[in-house]
């Protein structure tokens, strides 16, 4: 690592205060990306802002319509949220299935949709439910937020809140991990929305990063049951081929995935 | 006997300092001044050194200097050695290309070191290394033994033509094809031992300490052999004369054979402390750990087994490429020879065998022992056939094999080995009354109705260890003596303090070796301490691998304590007034036999210090030594069986039945003993399974990290279950035959075989990760 300047945010207002002042400065959440990479000098920003201490940024609420999970949630609260597990039960099944216990304790909601890792599992809830990602200028929608592996539509000081998930009336994630990392090989989450439509998006899979299964969902929309995936083909077109898995063997762990998450759902 | 004595499932001793956090390893050395190293590594697997600019990095805050290998080897510091010679079946030696500490002019691998900066912080160093700017002219890399045998391939060395190293043989060619031509069947496979990365938990480290004032030099380090670390640094690297070394192996967390090697940052922080006149610590990070650590296995095999009409076994034919890396690491040559070849008997009657092997460099770090040691590929090869032979016979792979089994000892092989004893029959039957071999149809049924595939496989493995009498390894080429030493400290007040040459890095010795001592003397293993690891204290050892601490380390303490006893006996005798051959010794007392007379074991030890009412003529003090030369190697035996369920959508394997069955002959620990068997089959399943080494075309290491490369984890692994036949080892005094790799040696087939059987598809190489199983099942290509 090389030396960096350490300081905690008080409010959100400090925090862009301090990012102003800094040359070349890096919001630190839970550290369980961001300070691996620094380790590894791979990042190396002149100062870290500590956001986990802004006493708005963590917490999670819940009304009829919607779950919003402040930015700096633990996985591990998030997990463990009775609100969540009554509410979308998928996506507290979804953070206990992150890393391991140290890094669940650390890591947060809002560190794991800013860094979009490509196999991360978050993206596939906020992408197949339509969350929005509700930062300090704005809120942005799934769909525009998540830009290719590594990139969203976060600007460089902008900071995330929240993140409103709907509560759709089905839900579940089915990942599959790489034996090595246990990120996501493949890991996919189908959502029956309470108006009816569904949306299934996988994480671990993509080229771009986490993405849509429009053929998938026509066949769930007409037949919301795993069966009705039994026959439809995954392109392995524009999926990730590498070490652990080739273009082919993702396409067929999204359909497989696919059917034991609906299945799942029930 | 006692509580505490040999047999005992005693709690380790060394357990409390470890899980206390009070382990005082390499790293955690610090002395007044010390500097700390970063090495300039070279992030090409091919290529030239043009130039080496270091000012920039003078100019950094904290930097006392930036070495290079130019003046290593201008200081005349020695090429790194093999320590055994093997000759090609033509007779000419092994082709060693010269291997310096830092490369003065060519690198070889990703990681290879090309200088060195030496700062007061670490971070200091790591920063300044960073501005040394190293400009290379890139050569074309050659990673794996295909690539580097191609005739357009780079050439690696000017030693070593073709890249090849030697192309060895062992057996009976003559013999061996005679048997061919009369056999009713031939099975033929084509073989490949996956690389695996060593990884122990703790990293390799290095303080060296030059102190000016006696002109002396002392080495910390992760070494399991500090001896031979010293007589190597010592006779071929011109560090300092042995008299002026002193090596300190520590509390080492673990080794697997990857620390026993003396690698080129030893000496280059030894080297570079005399030069700066400081104390110099490296610790290798993780990420070095992968990069430059001795990588393991890297076999590939073509191997063919004649049968008779009656499935009797008439020969074996194999021909191995051995991956050896850029350089010829300390033992490599020996690992693929023989430890390796001289094992392709197994368990089984084979009446010819005939082995060549080549080994062949490559642009990739260099090769050499790792737990199991040329045995698990020797295991791999010859279960892998004996399981696709019943297959193609349609016998049961139980039947194929006992029908093979060696029933008579000592029994000589083709290939060197003289067998001393053992019972193959009762370690299978063990096994499959564990396993219940007959309800396996069921347990598949019901498997398949859940939806999973459900596979069974076996490994009947044998392994020579206790390596082993001197003269017969320095017969095959071996530049050291295997034997051990030990000395037997007793102190006035009846404590007593063992010396020894082995080195503890995980096997509990400060344990099994007291129990020794309290199974002789009848004294708790509280009153005895073991000292390892430092040459200033032990006289000379030749250190722990290949399963020897037991059999030859514990042999030199008998040897040792048997002196002791013959000593305390006559002093005891005299003080109670009895005759010699009337002391009995019982509960740390000795007794006079028929009497009530009796004095305790501190009292005989206080009278030798007091010196005086000794026998005439007897010197004070109680304190011996020994040495122990093995006569033959070891042979512990087992089998293992493995039963998986296979998910068909995702080609996920799970092993949910794994019994081994093994004959280490006696247990000193049978507590330690399932601890080495545990994690012996961990790191086996880990090969099978996980551990998947990947380096690209060009010599980049894919699998650098534990984001891609795949220990085996907790939730990976079954409940073992362990079993034991016991046929003792008549070569030395306590019937030991070793229990510290059979788990890593025995595992990988039986995961192999049963994966083959659950899918019906016999071509699976290791490691059967989800991906290649899946494309298996359904017809696919695996992932590249
Ligand atoms: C061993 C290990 C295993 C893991 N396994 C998994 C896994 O299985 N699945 C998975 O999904 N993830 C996994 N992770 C990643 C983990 O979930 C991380 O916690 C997460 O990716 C990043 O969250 P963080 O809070 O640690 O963010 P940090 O590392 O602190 O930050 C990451 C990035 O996000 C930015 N950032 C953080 N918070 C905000 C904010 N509120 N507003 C704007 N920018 C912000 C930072 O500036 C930084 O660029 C693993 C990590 C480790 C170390």
């Amino acid at each position: 690592m090389y030396a960096t300047n350490f300081s905690r945010a008080a409010n959100l207002a400090d925090a862009s205060a301090k990012m102003g002042a800094a040359t070349d400065g890096k919001y630190l959440a839970g550290g369980q990306t961001l300070i691996p990479t620094m380790k590894q000098r791979l990042a190396a920003p002149s100062d870290l802002i500590d956001l986990t201490r802004i006493p708005d940024l963590s917490g999670i609420k819940a009304d009829a319509d919607t779950v919003t999970i402040g930015a700096a949630t633990r996985h591990y609260d998030v997990a463990t949220s009775a609100t969540v597990r009554g509410a979308i039960p998928a996506i507290a099944a979804l953070a206990a299935g992150i890393g391991d216990p140290a890094v669940r304790h650390m890591g947060t909601i809002g560190g794991s949709i800013a860094n979009n890792d490509p196999a991360a599992d978050y993206p596939a809830a906020v992408l197949a439910l339509g969350a929005g990602i509700i930062t300090d200028k704005r809120t942005i929608f799934a769909e525009a937020w998540f830009q290719g592996m590594f990139s969203t539509a976060l600007g460089t000081d902008e900071i995330v809140k929240a993140i409103q998930f709907p509560i759709p009336a089905k839900a579940a994630y089915a990942k599959f991990p790489n034996p090595a990392s246990r990120y996501a090989l493949a890991g996919v989450f189908v959502a029956k929305m309470k108006n009816g439509s569904v949306r299934v998006a996988a994480t671990g899979v993509g080229e771009g990063g986490v993405l849509r299964f429009p053929a998938l969902e026509a066949a769930l929309q007409a037949n919301w049951s795993a069966a009705a995936l039994a026959n439809v083909a995954v392109s392995p077109e524009g999926l990730l081929s590498d070490i652990h898995g080739s273009a082919e063997y993702r396409a067929n762990l999204v359909n497989v995935m696919a059917r034991r998450a609906v299945a799942a759902a029930g | 006997m006692g509580m505490e004595g040999i047999g005992q499932r005693v709690v380790r001793k060394e357990d409390k300092r470890f899980i206390t956090g009070k382990g005082k390893y390499t790293d955690d050395v610090k002395l007044v001044g010390m500097t700390h190293a970063h090495f300039v590594r070279s992030p090409h697997a091919h290529a030239k050194v043009v130039s080496i600019d270091s000012a920039a990095a003078l100019a950094m805050p904290g930097v006392i200097a930036v070495l290079t290998g130019a003046e290593l080897v201008a200081d005349r510091i020695g090429n790194l050695i093999c320590g055994w010679m093997v000759h090609s079946k033509d007779g000419s030696p092994m082709k060693m290309g010269a291997y310096p500490a830092m490369a003065p002019e060519t690198v070889r691998y990703v990681g290879q070191a090309v200088a060195v900066v030496i700062a007061e912080t670490k971070n200091q160093a790591r920063d300044a290394a960073e501005a040394v700017t190293v400009e290379y002219e890139e050569l074309p890399a050659a990673t794996t033994v295909a690539a580097a045998l191609a005739s357009d391939a780079p050439q690696l060395h000017p030693e070593a033509p073709g890249n090849r190293v030697y192309e060895w043989s062992i057996g009976d060619k003559a013999a061996t094809e005679t048997a061919f031509s009369g056999a009713a069947h031939v099975v033929s496979m084509d073989i490949t031992n996956n690389r695996l990365v060593p990884n122990p938990m703790e990293p390799r480290s290095a303080v060296a300490n030059y102190d000016s004032g006696d002109d002396a030099l002392t080495l910390w380090t992760t070494s399991q052999n500090p001896h031979v670390a010293r007589l190597v640094l010592s006779a071929f690297y011109n560090i300092a004369p042995e008299h002026k070394l002193r090596v300190i192996a520590p509390d080492v967390g673990g080794g697997f054979g990857s620390k026993i090697y003396i690698y080129p940052e030893e000496i280059v922080c030894l080297w570079a402390s005399r030069k700066v006149n400081r104390p110099i610590k490296w610790t290798s990070d993780r990420t070095e750990a992968f990069l430059t650590d001795a990588h393991g296995r890297d076999h590939v095999s073509k191997a063919e087994m004649a049968f008779d009409a009656d499935h009797k076994i008439l020969g074996l034919r194999v021909h191995t490429y051995a991956n050896f890396g850029a350089y010829m690491s300390l033992f490599s040559s020996s690992v693929p020879t023989y430890l390796y070849a001289t094992l392709l008997s197994g368990q089984y009657v084979i009446p010819a065998i005939y082995a060549e092997v080549d080994g062949v460099y490559t642009n990739t770090v260099p090769v050499d022992a790792y737990r199991g040691a040329g045995r698990p590929e020797a295991t791999y090869l010859l279960e892998r056939m004996m399981e696709t032979a019943a297959r193609q016979f349609g016998l049961d792979p139980v039947d194929l094999r006992r029908k093979n089994f060696i029933t008579s000892f000592p029994y000589q092989t083709p290939v060197i080995m003289t067998y001393d004893a053992g019972d193959y029959n009762a370690s299978l039957d063990a096994a499959l009354k564990a396993i219940d071999y007959a309800g396996f149809p069921a347990r598949k049924a019901a498997a398949a109705a859940r939806g999973k595939l459900r596979g069974i496989g076996f490994s009947c493995y044998i392994e020579a260890c206790g390596i082993a009498p001197s003269k017969a390894v320095g017969s095959l080429g071996a530049g050291v003596g295997l034997w051990e030493s030990a000395e037997v400290r007793v102190n006035p007040v009846g404590t007593v303090e063992v010396l020894t040459g082995s080195h503890s890095h995980g096997q509990g010795h400060e344990t099994t070796f007291a129990q020794l001592i309290s199974e002789r003397l009848g004294i708790g293993i509280d009153q005895v301490s073991i000292v390892h690891g430092d040459t200033d204290k032990v006289q000379f050892g030749m250190g722990t691998y290949g399963s020897r601490s037991g059999a030859v380390g514990m042999s030199a303490i008998v040897k040792a304590m048997d002196k002791v006893e013959a000593k305390a006996r006559k002093i005891a005798a005299h003080l109670m007034e009895a005759a010699e051959g009337d002391i009995v010794i019982e509960g740390g007392e000795f007794k006079v036999a028929g009497t009530d007379k009796k004095m305790p074991f501190a009292l005989v030890a206080l009278a030798a210090y007091t010196g005086h009412n000794l026998p005439d003529g007897m010197e004070p003090g109680l304190k011996e030594g020994a040495f122990y030369d093995p006569t033959n190697f070891t042979f512990p035996a087992g089998t293992y069986v493995c039963e998986v369920e296979i998910d068909a959508d995702t080609g996920k394997t799970e092993v949910v039945n794994f019994v081994a069955a093994d004959d280490f002959g006696r247990m000193i620990n049978p507590m330690i003993v399932e601890g080495q068997v545990h994690g012996g089959l961990a790191q086996g399943i880990g090969q099978a399974l996980l551990e998947g080494t990947v380096y690209s075309d060009d010599g980049q290491l894919m699998t650098a990290s534990y984001m891609d490369y795949c220990m085996p984890r907790a939730d990976d692994l079954p409940s073992f279950d362990l079993h034991h036949t016991t046929t003792l080892c008549p070569g030395n005094p306590l019937g030991i035959k070793g229990c510290g790799e059979a788990g890593a040696i025995g595992s990988p087939p039986a995961v192999i075989n049963a994966i083959t059987d659950a899918i019906g598809h016999n071509d699976m190489s290791m490691p059967a990760t989800p991906a290649k199983v899946w494309a298996a099942i359904h017809g696919r290509a695996a992932a590249e």
